[in-house]
């Protein structure tokens, strides 16, 4: 199967140059800039939008993720948001009539201790309680569930137990991409490619457009939809963050034969794992510890990850490393996403992504985009403002890195 | 593979290490929750070039020293007790 030739998305793009003005311009085409301009020309008529990408779309973090979907968090302000993200994915394919390759698998999150058992039964209960589907399983039902998991975890790291999100999902994450960048095109949005931002224009406090490559573009709103260098852009505003990018890496194996079902992650060994669609193993594990912007993988880090998912997953020693990537991530100090007011007139963010920004793209960019529209947020992302911090309202999740 | 000279054991791979994130300074007394204080809590340069830092050798001699390194590279250009 090739997923990319055989169901090519037609993206409309526009013939013209960048208007001298737009109602609002978005700095950045990954699946956050675009989410947000299909949903203001889709729910709210807002079509005067231009989206700006110094790279081409979807070439930042929506192309260096490990795609997965899930909205079992520790908070929950969390849960609910990233329950309703989950649902919009689950309809996306519906709304836009373009596969996304969405595949609902299960996410197994295992427990190899008494300690991270406690952990799991409490992410459960809460999941259940703000409305996600989570339960906590034992050893027997993971076995069922994932047949190739060493249960005894080399003799090391024996198996306690496990939660079970039951919706956890993936999607192709290119795939995405291209479903909004085609949904917002058709409504008469610009997307400019390889059109770096090189400064923000300001009119006294208020921030009135970009300086791009090609000249100055007018907004009423800018949205910094940017990802690991959002402190640079935010810089230009004079908005300091509570950001500090770091470096994740992820890789995948060649093709192993055999069906392996659902997503798993391990509390104590801090790897996950899931197959692609074409077969082949990805796993990822923590963000690098030290502030980086470095894109290129390691060969220690390769080494210390294989040999983690390898206890687990013995048949994982038979394959081979065939491709691995980096990408640069906006940590939040409290791990939980900036969305909204950047306290300067006519600037917005989104950021704080971290390693959990794939699967906000469809509600992230709906809520922003009713923020724009009406010029309020709405009580979704309400809790994820900026001010926060200096309202003593720090919104810090456990349970946000996906292997933290 | 990244490497640390450490300034007591020598050339050592990153694993060894724990980061300990830029050079502090010292606050200004914290006394109430000005624009000041709530900076110093929370917020980050987020350095893209060179950054003087700490650093903790946590498998070898387990000192705290001080690193001028490269974030975009991740290169070490100068190690200091």
């Amino acid at each position: 199967m090739n997923e990319f030739v055989e169901t090519l998305l037609d993206l409309p793009w526009q013939t013209c140059d960048p208007k001298p003005a737009y109602d609002v311009v978005i700095i950045g085409a990954g699946g956050h800039g675009l989410s947000t301009a299909y949903y203001l020309a889709t729910r709210h008529g807002i079509t005067n939008v231009c989206v700006l990408d110094a790279n081409y779309i979807g070439s930042g973090n929506s192309g260096r993720n490990t795609t997965i979907i899930r909205s079992n968090y520790g908070i929950p302000e969390s849960v609910r948001f990233y329950q309703h993200s989950l649902e919009l994915y689950q309809g996306l394919e519906d709304e836009t009539g373009s596969w996304i390759m969405h595949n609902t698998k299960g996410q197994i999150w295992l427990a190899h201790s008494v300690t991270t058992a406690r952990t799991e039964q409490t992410r459960a209960l809460m999941n259940q309680a703000c409305g996600a589907k989570t339960d906590f399983i034992l050893p027997d039902e993971i076995k069922a569930r994932c047949p190739q998991i060493d249960l005894t975890g080399g003799g090391r790291y024996p198996v306690q137990g496990a939660s079970y999100h039951h919706e956890g999902a993936t999607a192709r994450h290119d795939r995405v991409v291209w479903t909004y960048a085609q949904g917002a095109l058709r409504k008469g949005v610009h997307i400019f490619q390889h059109t770096p931002v090189i400064g923000l224009v300001k009119d006294g406090d208020r921030v009135t457009g970009v300086q791009t490559s090609n000249g100055v573009i007018s907004a009423g709103v800018v949205l910094s939809a940017v990802g690991g260098h959002v402190s640079t852009v935010a810089g230009w505003a004079g908005v300091r963050l509570p950001i500090r990018s770091h470096t994740l890496q992820a890789f995948v194996t060649n093709a192993y034969a055999q069906e392996f079902a659902p997503i798993i992650s391990s509390n104590d060994l801090v790897f996950y794992l899931s197959q692609t669609p074409r077969g082949q193993m990805l796993i990822g594990a923590e963000y690098d510890r030290q502030a980086s912007y470095r894109t290129a993988t390691t060969y220690s880090y390769l080494q210390a990850c294989s040999a983690k998912a390898t206890i687990m997953f013995p048949f994982l020693a038979k394959l081979r490393i065939l491709r691995s990537w980096a990408g640069v991530c906006d940590v939040s100090t409290d791990f939980s996403p900036i969305l909204g007011h950047s306290g300067v007139d006519g600037f917005m963010l989104t950021t704080g992504w971290g390693t959990w920004g794939f699967k906000a793209i469809p509600a992230a960019g709906e809520q922003l985009a009713e923020l724009i529209a009406t010029g309020t947020p709405p009580p979704l992302i309400a809790p994820f403002g900026l001010d926060r911090f200096s309202n003593e309202l720090a919104m810090a999740d456990p349970s946000s890195a996906g292997t933290r | 593979m990244l490497w640390i000279e450490c300034p007591n054991c020598g050339g050592r791979p990153l694993e060894e290490f724990r980061y300990g994130n830029t050079f502090p300074t010292t606050p200004d007394a914290i006394s109430d929750r000005d624009a000041g204080n709530v900076d110093y809590a929370w917020m980050q340069d987020n350095t893209q070039g060179i950054t003087l830092e700490r650093w903790f050798h946590e498998s070898g001699c387990r000192r705290w020293f001080t690193a001028r390194r490269d974030t975009t590279t991740d290169v070490f250009l100068a190690v200091d007790d």
